[in-house]
C-alpha cells in the first residue's frame, strides 16, 4: 500500500464530491453525508491493516479476458421504441441543455 | 392436483403439470393470482406495476400453443413476478427509482426472452430497494413492502419485493437479482428459497446494474424444486452479456431429485456464527446440523479469517462501482429531467435531475463511491479492497478444498420492524455479513427456511455455499434438507404464515 487512507472527511470534500458525482446537494444533506461517511469510513477502515502488499488484487470473480463474439448486424432500436419515453425529443434527436457557453 | 384447491398456494411444478395435462389453463391460474394480487397487495405492496389484461393475453397465448401440442417448458403456463430492475418492452421499468419514473424500456432483458420462450407468464414487476441498494425494501422510492408474516416488519431487501409476492401466494415464482444477498436475505426473513448462481451464470443483459463485478440473477420460489426449474429456463450463455460463463447449463432439476447429502462434507464457516447473531436463528441452525449428520452428511468446521473484513472491502467495491454505473441516470436520455430552461447549463439539470431524482441511500453509495475512486484515494480503498477480495477468494478455495459445501446463517437476525434500520446505515449494512463473501468471490449460494425463531416466531434461512459452477451442490444438498425439515413439519414452512 502506497498511499494512507485518509483520517477523516470534512465539509468542503462533501461539497466537492456533490459537484463531481452531479448532485446539487443541501445544506442539510452536505451536514448529514458528512456525519455519515466519516462513521463508514470509520467502520471499515479495518480493511487498511491487512497486510496486502504481494496480493494481486481481483476485480472481477470469474476470469476472462478478451471476450469476442460474432460481428453479426441485428436489428437496432427503432425510434418508435424510445421516444415517447426520452425526457425531451425534437427532430428525431435527443434534445439536450446547453453544453458551450453562448457567445455573448 | 384436484382443481377445487387454492391454485395459489401450489408449487409452480405442480401448477406446470396441471397446466400441460390441460387440467386447468394458464389463464385459469393467472387470474387466481391476479385475484389474489387485487386481494392482498393494498397490504403488501410487493408490486410495483401490474397489468392484469396483458398477463392474462400472454397466459391465452400460451394456452393456445399448448393446444396445438407445443412443448415449451416444464414451467409453461406457469406466472412469475419480476424485480423491477429487470427490462420489459413497454413496461415500466423503475428500479424503485423516482428518477426511472414512467420509463419503459426499448428493449427486453434476456432472461425475459427465456421466461416468454419458456411460456412462464409475467404478472408484473416487483418493488425494491432503490437501484437495489438496501436490505429492507424501506429505500423505495414508491414506499416499502410488508412482511406477509408480519406487516410491520420488513421483507429483506433488496427484492423484498419478489420475496413478499411469493410468501403471500401472489405468485409462486419470481426473479431476484442478488449483488451482495438481495435475494438470500429476502428468502430467509420470508420463509422461501432464494438461489444466487454461479457469477456469469445468468444473463445479466437488460438487468439494471448495481455493481457489474458482484450483481447476478437468480430464482426465488417456495421450495428448492421450483428455484431449480425457473434456475433452468433462465441459466445459458448470452453472447450479449460478456460476463456470462459461456459452459453447459448442469441440470439443476436432476440434483433436486437427488436429494442425497450422504459421504458428503460440510463446512461450517467459523466467522459467521457467534457474536452478533440473535439465538433463534442460531438455534435453528445448530438443528439443522443435525438433522444434515443425521442424513450422513459429516459436519466439519472451517475458518475463513478474512470474511471479517469482507463488509468492508464490499463497501468500497460496490460504491465505486455503483457510482459508476449510475452515472448513466442523467436526464438526457430516459427517465425525469428537472429544471430544464434555456439559462441552465448541461451540468446545472444533471445535478438537479439527481439530486430530485435519487433517494438518500443512492445518494449516499455515490458519495462514498466517488470518494473512494477519488485521486489519492483510489489505492488505499479501492485497491486495497481489490487485494482483500482476493485473500477472500483464497480462503474459499482452502475451505473448498477439505468440504464440498459450506453453511451459515443467511441472515444474523429474523426480519426487523420496518423504519428501527432507516435512520443508521451501518446496522443496516450488517445484515449481508454472511451473504456478501459470496459475491466478492463469485461463487453460488441457496437460501431455504429452516424454521420459525422461537422468541418471536419468525422465519429463519439457511445458507449453502457452493464453488463457483458447482450450482447442482446447492440443490442436491437444499432438497435433502428440505424434505426432512418438511417430513417433520408435515408440510413447507410457508404454510404457517397468517392468512392475510
Amino acid at each position: 500500500m502506497t498511499q494512507k487512507a485518509a483520517k477523516g472527511i470534512d465539509r468542503d470534500q462533501v461539497v466537492h464530491l456533490g459537484t463531481l458525482a452531479r448532485l446539487e446537494l443541501t445544506e442539510v444533506e452536505v451536514e448529514h453525508y458528512t456525519l455519515q461517511l466519516e462513521q463508514i469510513l470509520g467502520a471499515i477502515a479495518s480493511i487498511s491493516a491487512v497486510a496486502t502488499d504481494d496480493i494481486a488484487p481481483t476485480s472481477h470473480p470469474i476470469p476472462m479476458e478478451n471476450v469476442y463474439r460474432e460481428d453479426v448486424a441485428l436489428p437496432g432500436l427503432r425510434l418508435e421504441d424510445f421516444v415517447n419515453d426520452a425526457p425531451a425529443f425534437e427532430e428525431d434527436r435527443f434534445r439536450v441543455p446547453r453544453i458551450l457557453d453562448q457567445p455573448s | 392436483m384436484s382443481l377445487d384447491s387454492d391454485l395459489t398456494r401450489q408449487s409452480a411444478a405442480t401448477l406446470a403439470t396441471a397446466i400441460a395435462r390441460k387440467e386447468v389453463s394458464s389463464e385459469e391460474v393467472t387470474r387466481a393470482h391476479l385475484d389474489r394480487i387485487a386481494q392482498v397487495d393494498s397490504r403488501i405492496h410487493a408490486f410495483l406495476h401490474v397489468d392484469a389484461e396483458a398477463s392474462l393475453s400472454q397466459a391465452r397465448l400460451v394456452d393456445a400453443k399448448l393446444a396445438q401440442g407445443v412443448l415449451l417448458s416444464p414451467l409453461a403456463g406457469v406466472p412469475i413476478a419480476l424485480k423491477d430492475l429487470v427490462a420489459t418492452k413497454g413496461v415500466p421499468t423503475t428500479c424503485g427509482s423516482r428518477i426511472l419514473e414512467g420509463w419503459r424500456p426499448p428493449y427486453n432483458a434476456t432472461i425475459v426472452e427465456k421466461l416468454m420462450a419458456a411460456g412462464v407468464v409475467s404478472l408484473g414487476k416487483t418493488n425494491m430497494d432503490e437501484f437495489a441498494m438496501g436490505s429492507s425494501t424501506e429505500h423505495s422510492g414508491y414506499g416499502p413492502t410488508h412482511n406477509p408474516w408480519d406487516l410491520d416488519r420488513i421483507p429483506g431487501g433488496s427484492g423484498g419485493g419478489s420475496a413478499a409476492a411469493i410468501a403471500s401466494f401472489e405468485a409462486p415464482l419470481a426473479i431476484g437479482t442478488d449483488t451482495g444477498g438481495s435475494i438470500r436475505q429476502p428468502a430467509a426473513v420470508t420463509g422461501t428459497v432464494g438461489v444466487k448462481p454461479t457469477y456469469g451464470g445468468v444473463s445479466r443483459y437488460g438487468i439494471v446494474a448495481l455493481a457489474s463485478s458482484l450483481d447476478q440473477a437468480g430464482p426465488c420460489a417456495r421450495d428448492v424444486m421450483d428455484t431449480a426449474l425457473l434456475h433452468s429456463v433462465i441459466a445459458g450463455h448470452d453472447p450479449r452479456d460478456s460476463t456470462s460463463i459461456n459452459a453447459p447449463v448442469p441440470d439443476f432439476v436432476a440434483a433436486a431429485l437427488n436429494a442425497d447429502v450422504r459421504g458428503m462434507k460440510i463446512g461450517v464457516i467459523r466467522e459467521l456464527q457467534g457474536d452478533g447473531f440473535q439465538s433463534g436463528v442460531l438455534e435453528r441452525f445448530n438443528q439443522s446440523l443435525d438433522i444434515l449428520t443425521e442424513l450422513g452428511a459429516e459436519i466439519v468446521e472451517v475458518s475463513c479469517p478474512h470474511f471479517h473484513y469482507a463488509l468492508g472491502a464490499y463497501y468500497l467495491i460496490l460504491p465505486s462501482e455503483a457510482s459508476s454505473n449510475l452515472a448513466r441516470f442523467d436526464g438526457m436520455r430516459f427517465g425525469i429531467r428537472v429544471d430544464d430552461g434555456n439559462d441552465r447549463s448541461v451540468e446545472q439539470v444533471m445535478s438537479a435531475t439527481r439530486e430530485k431524482g435519487f433517494g438518500a441511500e443512492v445518494k449516499r453509495r455515490i458519495m462514498l463511491g466517488t470518494y473512494a475512486l477519488s485521486s489519492g484515494y483510489y489505492d488505499a480503498y479501492y485497491g486495497q479492497a481489490q487485494r482483500i477480495r482476493t485473500l477472500i477468494n483464497r480462503d474459499f478455495a482452502a475451505a473448498f478444498a477439505t468440504v464440498d459445501v459450506l453453511v451459515s446463517p443467511t441472515s444474523p437476525t429474523t426480519a426487523f420492524k420496518i423504519g428501527e434500520k432507516l435512520e443508521d446505515p451501518l446496522s443496516m449494512y450488517l445484515n449481508d455479513i454472511a451473504t456478501i463473501p459470496v459475491n466478492l468471490a463469485g461463487n453460488c449460494a441457496m437460501s431455504l427456511p429452516i424454521g420459525l425463531a422461537p422468541e418471536d416466531g419468525l422465519p429463519v434461512g439457511l445458507q449453502i455455499i457452493a464453488p463457483a459452477m458447482a450450482d447442482t451442490l446447492l440443490y442436491r444438498v437444499g432438497s435433502a434438507l428440505e424434505s426432512a425439515l418438511v417430513d417433520r413439519w408435515g408440510g413447507l414452512l410457508i404454510s404457517e404464515a397468517p392468512s392475510l
